[in-house]
């Protein structure tokens, strides 16, 4: 790819009178070889894939294999047509879609990883509620996957994208910016906007720890889900609006990868920590436990070196 | 740059809920089955740290299955993919691997086929649904997987790897990563190539006929059996 930065990014954007998603295609078809076609085919695909699981996660019951979550996209998309939600029908609408995403998610439906499955909803809740209030074209809004690509494409080379290596601010923080920014470039913003509004979303999710129940992607990360679709919005407004990130957003991902660095590993996915290590979630934790066999060590010779690791 | 790619960015598309527990479970068993060259008739898997504290709430065993089967990353019959193994009689064994793994997320395959042959993988999801194959049969090689993937195994004498990239090189096939291992000097031998296009089947037979080539199989996740239906 020509870009190794978001400025370079917005750079190349303004030079060559191109949006972010013609760059990140053009760059695409040349780095792997395949297509232009091809390329927004796949896109295409995947966009049809996040509109299908949204659809699911409204209409059908999600719960997950442990029991955990699932019917909270429902209780959401009830209140937007039947009351009145305090965020507004747009934001809330979004927030019911990405819900409706990542809980199709850990029932093991089928989801595109934006970037990672455990931030799978925040893509699909802003992208298809969007559409639907806005009249935009399957293409407008495959464009707008590229937009997000680019986006994350930085944010992933220059920090991290899982929240094993980074914490949430890398996976559901992530997604925000990628989102945020690809609103704004749908809307007519300009690159710059563009950037603006990712450095303004992840300075809101900076240090966000990875502290999943048991472990799975469940708890707290669905909700994590409905509330980022939220922030993207709101980013993508500021960003629309003019106001600008005083820390440039390059320097905002370095902090990203400064903090998550440093962030302990019983904050990084390993469920040793956080909300996983709360007296409920320990209890929560227990009870997926409960009657379950642990696995047999591999061989005999394997068992007695664990007896004397003990 | 440690993503190359739009795509490793959005997407895979894939069953939830974990792209690397879910989703990198089931490339390696994709490319267990591709090693062994056909569907195993048993199968003894080890997890190890992550994959065995949770391989249950995300469905780890499953997609393992899966891949064993030759479903792709979002085939939605992941999620019964034990019972379609029990109904093929396949007998998969789950355990918990002991020792030192490369990775939090790890898998060991060993696979046996109709015929007694065998095949076994080490494989390291390392998250956004990317793997890293480790050791293959017993041979310390790695490989994605991303790209396709000729595994040779040979014995270990002068002058078959440059056999093997000369026939390359005239079919004008670029290698874009290589490694090597044997079990001893002048053992076995095993050669791992990833190639910036499919090898054709002349190509293939013509590593084939090297003498002192003893197999060769080609690796591909993105090959037509291991995508989406």
């Amino acid at each position: 790819m020509r870009f190794r930065t978001l400025k370079e990014l917005a750079a190349i954007s303004l030079e060559e009178s191109k949006t972010l998603a013609e760059v990140m295609i053009e760059d695409q078809a040349a780095e792997t070889g395949v297509p232009r076609e091809e390329i927004v085919a796949q896109m295409a695909d995947y966009y049809e894939k996040m509109k299908e699981a949204v659809r699911r996660g409204l209409t059908e019951q999600t719960v997950s294999r442990s029991g955990l979550s699932g019917g909270d996209a429902v209780k959401v998309l009830d209140l937007v047509e039947n009351g009145t939600p305090s965020s507004g029908d747009p934001s809330s609408r979004a927030m019911a879609y990405a819900l409706a995403v990542s809980e199709v998610n850990a029932s093991m439906g089928r989801i595109i990883a934006t970037p990672t499955a455990g931030s799978c909803g925040i893509i699909p809740g802003v992208f298809v509620s969007s559409q639907e209030r806005f009249g935009w074209s399957d293409e407008h809004m495959v464009n707008g996957l590229f937009a997000a690509g680019a986006i994350g494409y930085v944010i992933a080379n220059n920090s991290f994208i899982s929240g094993a290596e980074g914490g949430c601010q890398a996976e559901v923080g992530s997604a925000i910016g990628m989102a945020a920014g690809a609103l704004v470039e749908l809307r007519g913003g300009s690159a710059e906007q563009a950037m603006h509004a990712v450095g303004l979303a992840l300075k809101n999710t900076l240090g966000l720890i990875c502290d999943p129940v048991a472990g799975l992607v469940e708890i707290p990360c669905i909700v994590r889900n409905g509330l980022g679709a939220v922030n993207a919005l709101a980013a993508a407004d500021m960003g629309l609006a003019g106001v600008r990130s005083a820390i440039p957003s390059d320097e905002v991902v370095s902090v990203m990868l400064e903090v998550g660095a440093a962030m302990p590993s019983g904050h990084r996915e390993t469920g040793q920590g956080g909300l996983a290590q709360t007296p409920t979630g320990r209890k929560l934790t227990e009870g997926l436990m409960k009657g379950r066999k642990p696995l047999e060590p591999e061989s005999e010779e394997a068992a007695e070196t664990v007896k004397t690791a003990e | 740059m440690r993503f190359k790619n739009v795509f490793s960015i959005i997407g895979p598309s894939m069953v939830g809920p974990s792209s690397s527990h879910t989703a990198g479970a089931v490339r390696i068993g994709l490319i267990g089955r591709q090693l062994l060259g056909e569907e195993p008739v048993s199968a003894k898997i080890a997890l190890y740290g992550s994959f065995a504290e949770t391989y249950w709430g995300h469905g780890t065993d499953l997609a393992l299955a899966g891949g064993l089967l030759g479903y792709a990353t979002d085939d939605a019959r992941i999620a019964e993919a034990l019972e379609e193994a029990a109904r093929r009689e396949i007998e998969i064994v789950f355990v918990k691997g002991v020792g030192m793994a490369p990775h939090p997320n790890t898998a060991k395959l060993e696979l046996t086929a109709a015929d007694g042959r065998s095949a076994q993988v080490l494989g390291a999801s390392i998250g956004g649904g990317n793997i890293m194959i480790h050791e293959m049969n017993g041979f310390d090689v790695r490989c994605s997987g991303e790209y396709p993937t000729i595994v040779v195994l040979h014995h270990d004498r002068p002058g078959v790897i440059a056999s093997l990239t000369a026939i390359l090189s005239d079919s004008e096939t670029n290698i874009g990563y290589m490694g090597v291992d044997r079990k001893g000097r002048s053992a076995e031998a095993m050669t791992v190539m990833e190639l910036d296009s499919v090898p054709g089947q002349d190509l293939l037979q013509r590593l084939r006929g090297i003498s002192d080539v003893i197999e060769v199989i080609v690796i591909n996740l993105n090959s037509r059996e291991a995508q989406s239906q």
